[in-house]
């Protein structure tokens, strides 16, 4: 995040914000500020509350109470106004299929009177320029999801508020899609809350995360400081031919450790890998135990979502 | 191109004209139906009653079939007469067989009535509400006395001066059903759908007039009934000589009351459906039963008097009668004026109501 940043007013400002919908509370006293040209990813598995808090910013859902300030407004007064400022993505929109790319852009250009030069612009930034004929229904996922884009950039917003918008995208067209989002971060200095469970993602493009699950903000801050206020920094994962000798608990600097059914490992949670796998090496052999598989590295976002959670962030 | 109203308009006919399963429904469906049914009933008709004959104990059908045919071949099962007269051909399909048989010809529907011979008389057997068992009843027995169908053929005069033939009652019926399933299917289940798929969500999120989106969508269809009505109208005057014999401005104005009342209808209706399956059996409800007793392919003067003051209630009914009284009776202005008033006024409700309440999301 650019330090000067910090001194202006945020673009936006959330205070208290709640929502429930029956028996679930969907965000449960969320706060939250975003500042001109600042990449703010919000983490968490499905049902978290994500999409709820991003709707609620959007305008499209009424918080049951909190504030909301865009640029110091409220969506109840200035309604027009705001929708100017935004640019949204909302997730899996369909858009109608018997259009083509560039009569969508042309019809969503007309709601902000803008005219079919800047729907040019907007084909070549998001690199549509040879699907422009085809019709909306015969584009793949990833050309979908630019298309969402470029409508959400047809009125040169200041906030962009992306929801999932590489959720079942190939690495490629993820990857198409983040290049976008960084060149208007340095050509325009454009803000972005962008919600995701792919943790790569958020490591890549945004300045600040926030973890949220159950409606409530578990963690914020940089990745690095996310990463470093977390005691254990190291991870142990191993994988065994037979049932395990003895608790890795007991095993000297394991600060916590769990059974990873989906790599079928165990993963221990250490202080400092060179002094507790020593140990552990002995242990095993001493207790004639052979190794399948053998993996050290440093704590990762997910690993420190399962931590705060017990869940994995794309569960 | 700025203008976003316009360019709403023209969005939702191409969305529209480029389904080509929409375009059949739209514009051959109708076409279809005036050739089916007016072939059926408005044609020079030949018409083929199937009868069962059922053998007495003692052989005395060799009696009938000899009153009947000059002495046919005794050993045939199925025997056809052929009469010709004014009203066009009837042909007469005898099925000699057993009772047992002749009830099973009877549910699959090729005969409608079974005769038996007891003592040397005729007894027929058919359903008292089936009126072609009794018209079977009438021309046979009329045969036996006079040797021919009809009581006496000098005294009939077939009708066929425009107006008065079945398919000037049909069409009519076909266009405003039309308009109903246009609007009904076209703009309801559409909205529904883009509900659904959170295109509504999207669009209600970018300074877009709500008023904008629901007058193109009306403006659109409006456009595309008129085609439809127009290609119908003008298919029935080629090939049937259904002439308007009414105020074309008439039609016109009753036109647009119509649109109005199926439009607002239509936006109540999807208001607050949020998904396809839903809307699917929410429309049904609506036009099924509209379309069953507005009179669409026959009179609804034959429901009891009770039934038929609710079924002028409806707007389909309503709609019908009047475009009927125009095309068939000569109507002017001023002769739909109420039913102009009528329409328009329920569109007029339910399109606020529906718009008051609507779910964008």
């Amino acid at each position: 995040m650019n330090p000067v940043a910090i001194q202006t007013e945020p673009v936006i400002r959330i205070e208290s914000l709640f929502k429930s919908f029956k028996d679930v509370k969907a965000v449960n006293g969320i706060n939250l500020k975003l500042f001109p040209g600042e990449f703010i990813a919000v983490l968490g598995p499905n049902g978290a509350g994500k999409t709820t808090l991003v709707e609620m910013i959007e305008g499209i859902q009424k918080p049951d109470s909190g504030e909301i300030f865009i640029k110091g407004k409220q969506w109840k007064n200035h309604h027009a106004e705001l929708n100017r400022v935004l640019g949204i993505s909302l997730q899996e929109t369909w858009f109608i299929e018997k259009l083509t790319v560039k009569e969508t852009l042309i019809l969503f250009a007309s709601f902000y009177k803008l005219g079919e030069a800047r729907v040019k612009e907007i084909i070549a930034l998001i690199r549509l320029e040879e699907k422009e004929k085809a019709y909306v229904k015969n584009l793949s996922g990833g050309q979908r999801q630019r298309l969402a884009l470029g409508i959400a950039l047809l009125n040169y917003p200041e906030v962009l508020i992306l929801d999932e918008p590489t959720t079942g995208l190939d690495p490629n067209a993820r990857r198409e899609l983040w290049e976008i989002l960084l060149k208007l971060k340095t050509e325009r200095n454009t803000s972005l809350i962008l919600t995701t469970h792919y943790m790569e993602e958020a490591e890549y493009l945004c300045d600040r995360i926030i973890i949220i699950d159950h409606g409530k903000i578990l963690a914020k801050g940089k990745l690095n400081e996310l990463l470093q206020a977390c005691d254990k920094h190291e991870i142990i994962e191993i994988g065994l031919l037979g049932p395990p000798p003895f608790d890795f608990n007991t095993v000297p600097g394991v600060q916590k450790s769990r059974f990873n059914s989906k790599d079928n490992a165990f993963v221990l949670e250490v202080k400092r890998i060179v002094e507790t796998l020593p140990l552990l090496l002995k242990k095993l052999e001493e207790s004639k135990t052979e190794i399948a598989e053998l993996q050290c590295r440093t704590l990762t976002l997910d690993d420190l979502f399962i931590s705060m959670t017990g869940r994995h962030l794309n569960a | 191109m700025k203008n976003s109203l316009l360019i709403l308009t023209i969005s939702h006919l191409k969305e529209f004209i480029r389904e080509p399963g929409s375009m059949f429904w739209s514009f051959g469906f109708p076409i279809l139906m005036s050739i089916g049914l007016g072939l059926a009933f408005s044609g020079k008709k030949e018409i083929m009653h199937g009868v069962g004959l059922i053998p007495s104990a003692n052989n005395k059908e060799i009696l009938v079939r000899d009153i009947f045919f000059g002495g046919g071949a005794p050993n045939d099962t199925l025997i056809e007469k052929r009469f010709d007269n004014e009203n066009g051909v009837t042909r007469y399909a005898f099925h000699i067989t057993s009772w047992e048989n002749a009830e099973v010809l009877m549910k699959r529907g090729i005969i409608s009535s079974i005769l038996t011979e007891e003592e040397g008389k005729m007894v027929y057997h058919y359903d008292p509400l089936n009126p072609e068992g009794e018209l079977i009843q009438i021309q046979l027995s009329n045969f036996f006395k006079y040797g021919h169908l009809g009581q006496d053929t000098g005294s009939i005069r077939p009708l066929k001066t425009q107006g008065m033939r079945y398919i000037d009652f049909l069409i009519p019926g076909l266009l405003t059903l039309g308009i109903m399933m246009s609007i009904m299917w076209g703009v309801c289940y559409s909205l529904i759908e883009k509900r659904s798929k959170k295109l509504l969500r999207r669009m209600v999120a970018t300074p877009m007039r709500k008023t904008d989106f629901m007058t193109a969508y009306w403006a659109s269809r409006l456009v595309l009934t008129v085609f439809d009505s127009v290609v119908l109208l003008v298919f029935a005057y080629f090939f049937f000589g259904v002439v308007i014999q009414g105020s074309i401005a008439a039609l016109a104005l009753i036109f647009l009351a119509g649109n109005i009342a199926f439009f607002g209808l239509a936006i109540l209706i999807s208001s607050h459906t949020a998904n396809t399956q839903v809307g699917n059996g929410m429309i049904s409800l609506i036009t099924t039963p509209m379309m069953v007793l507005s009179g669409i392919f026959f009179s609804y003067q034959s429901f009891p008097p009770w039934a038929i003051s609710v079924i002028k209630v409806l707007p389909l009914t309503k709609f019908t009668d009047e475009v009927r009284a125009i095309v068939n009776e000569g109507a002017g202005i001023v002769d739909v004026l109420d039913g102009v008033a009528i329409l328009g006024v329920f569109g007029a409700i339910t399109f606020f109501i529906g718009l008051r309440i609507y779910k964008w999301f």
